[in-house]
């Protein structure tokens, strides 16, 4: 009870309760290679939203990061902060906080140093930098370690030192590339929940940049996933997961049954290996690609296992298929499936309550048309 | 960092020093410190020429030193002309080294070549050079044209040892250092700087080395009103007979050896005070 008073006290103090609004308008990165890394990105950063970039390794992510910070010069295309454009303002003066992967923290100077160096370099007088310094270590949970050297703390200990640093001086937001992905699983999860809370007290815009599709689901409001230098889909993890455009973002977001289509029409039917299956309209993404070469995305907790055909409802779309290998979760288990013709791998979740299944079963895959989702391949 | 060096530190299985490399090693240190050996014996000498083993025990070539003008003055100016030229060869050899660590490609390269010219080129050959065109500009005899001359070829010096230090150092604390609102200026003074200061200061006691034992630019330099330590102590056996000289060399090699050690005795106790830190 205590607790929530000084924490609701502290973030009162600390944030600006109003984040800052990061637009980005046309931004190219473009070093000569064969493909820009950042290719034409337009994307509006809500106040006070946490912002996820994800994106396999390569995809721009990064580089767009490094160019909303100022440590990258846009080649074409403009930043703007609550409507200033900033495209030419140099790092030190954009106001930004940004956390690293490697804590970044000065080794020569404590935590409080640490702690203090923003403050410092905007002038603030010492009675106050004493004070703020103290309420953010409150914050992050290190009160009583202001005069530890960095060295002597823990990987978390150091991110938090590190995180304190970069929220300490109430930047318009705060950027972090890849903070937790130094840490070990268990430390990783407390940082996410933690990353959350602080985010929730000081109401700042996040923008958080990672390749761990787990993460970004557990933090974001809003994840924009990046692909070869464009972002593929933004939209909250719910959206990206239930209703991916593309067939780069279903498998990206989690396990799925895919069955590559060929150009998709209007009728109410598509083909499959000789299957002809309904369509619902609704499930039909709204990306132009869909109508030159689409794919069907079934999630392994929507599929249905039967017996036979005779067992499927009628309206459902089917599938024979064959069990390849059974992963036992505890209170599910996953079917590793054979299917077709050509032998793809699909995949089924069932509940542990239903029958065995052994491998070299002959099965039939079962589900409704509202449960697929036909993107574009 | 620490846990680093410490692991660094631990001692590793070494296989035993054979006795022949014990032997030669102890005669690469006699060469090296004999003739400091029969330098210092000698300034306490009573006789008036070289003699060696010295007949007897006085302060008399001290007190020569210490009272005769030519001496204190040439002493004097070498302080001075070393002080300087460590100054300035310390700001332009740390300057390059940051800014030759950023570079890359053969530009950088070309241009680390030609800051390390100075140390190879024979110094008879840089000796001339620099009085041709210090006549010319008037700068021979002055105080402002030995600094020049030593500080050309002290920069190499600082540039190596300061180049080593950034070997070390990550310089993705520059970005974590301007997202906190630093300018590149305050970035290299409160980060750069104190974690490259080892390589500063050895760089800066290098250059003052390197000045305060030149000779062969000092002596195309010198003039009657002007000339440094080495300068004089040439005179004293080249015009004049002094066995002075002998006590002006032990006075050379002892403020060297101070500078040497000073900073890593200071080192070591700055040192074990961070050590003792809970």
């Amino acid at each position: 009870m205590t607790r929530q008073t000084t924490v609701e006290a502290t973030g009162s103090r600390l944030g600006t309760g109003l984040g800052t609004e990061i637009r980005l308008e046309g931004v190219t990165k473009d070093y000569g290679l064969a493909a820009p890394a950042v290719d034409d990105i337009s994307l509006t950063i809500e106040p006070g939203e946490f912002m996820t970039l994800l994106g396999p390794s390569g995809s721009g992510k990064t580089t767009t990061l490094n160019l909303i910070a100022g440590f990258e010069t846009l080649t074409e295309g403009t930043i703007s902060l609550d409507g200033a454009d900033v495209s030419a303002v140099p790092p030190h003066r954009r106001n930004l906080g940004m956390l690293f992967q490697n804590y970044a923290l000065f080794p020569h100077m404590t935590v409080a140093q640490n702690v203090a160096y923003p403050l410092r370099e905007r002038k603030v007088p010492k009675p106050e930098i004493a004070r703020k310094v103290a309420e953010v270590l409150e914050l992050v949970q290190l009160t009583g370690r202001d005069d530890t050297h960095p060295s002597r703390l823990s990987g978390g200990q150091q991110q938090r030192v590190a995180l304190a640093r970069a929220i300490v001086f109430e930047p318009k937001a705060l950027l972090l590339d890849e903070p937790l992905g130094a840490l070990d699983r268990n430390l990783r999860a407390a940082l996410q929940t933690e990353i959350r809370r602080i985010h929730r007290e000081v109401g700042s815009t996040f923008v958080f940049v990672t390749h761990d599709q787990e993460e970004a689901m557990n933090l974001a409001d809003r994840i924009a996933l990046f692909n070869n230098g464009r972002i593929e889909q933004v939209g909250t993890p719910q959206q990206l997961y239930a209703a991916p455009e593309t067939l780069f973002t279903a498998r990206f977001l989690g396990d799925s049954n895919v069955f590559e289509l060929g150009a998709v029409g209007t009728g109410g039917t598509v083909a499959w290996e000789g299957e002809s299956w309904g369509v619902d309209p609704e499930t039909v993404a709204a990306h132009p690609g869909v109508r030159a070469a689409g794919a069907i995305v079934v999630r392994p907790e929507d599929v249905e296992v039967a017996g036979s055909r005779d067992a499927v409802p009628v309206g459902a779309n089917a599938v024979r298929a064959s069990v390849r290998d059974v992963e036992y979760m505890g209170s599910y288990r996953t079917l590793l499936l054979t299917v077709g013709e050509r032998g793809l791998l699909g995949r089924a979740r069932v509940s542990a309550l239903r029958g065995e299944y052994a491998i070299g079963d002959e099965v039939v895959l079962w589900w409704r048309p509202r449960a697929q989702r036909i993107v574009a391949a | 960092m620490t846990s680093q060096v410490k692991t660094r530190r631990r001692p590793v299985a070494v296989d035993p020093v054979p006795w022949w490399l014990k032997v030669f090693g102890g005669l690469v240190v006699a060469f090296f410190i004999l003739p400091t050996l029969f330098v210092i014996p000698m300034s306490f000498s009573s006789a008036t020429t070289f003699q060696f083993p010295p007949p007897g025990f006085s302060w008399r070539l001290y007190e020569n030193f210490f009272t005769n003008p030519v001496w204190l003055d040439s002493l004097g100016n070498s302080f001075l002309v070393a002080s300087l030229t460590a100054l300035l060869a310390t700001t332009v050899g740390t300057a390059a080294a940051v800014a030759l660590s950023r570079l890359d490609g053969k530009a950088a390269r070309f241009a680390r070549t030609v800051l390390m010219v100075p140390i190879v080129a024979p110094s008879i050959v840089v000796a001339v050079a620099v009085y041709i065109s210090f006549l010319g500009w008037r700068l021979t005899g002055t105080v402002g044209g030995y600094v020049l001359a030593h500080t050309a070829i002290a920069v190499p010096y600082v540039l190596v040892s300061v180049t080593g230090a950034l070997g070390g150092f990550d310089q993705r604390l520059l970005k974590a250092s301007a997202s906190l609102g630093a300018s590149p200026l305050r970035s290299f003074v409160r980060v750069t700087m104190p974690l490259i200061s080892r390589g500063i200061l050895t760089g800066a006691i290098f250059a003052f080395i390197v000045s305060f034992d030149e000779v062969v630019i000092a002596l195309f330099l010198r003039s009657p009103l002007f000339q440094t330590m080495p300068v004089q102590m040439y005179n004293s056996v080249t015009v004049e007979i002094d066995p002075t000289i002998s006590a002006a060399s032990s006075l050379m090699v002892l403020a060297v050896t101070i500078i040497f050690i000073l900073p890593q005795l200071l080192r070591g106790r700055a040192g074990r005070r961070q050590e003792r830190r809970p």
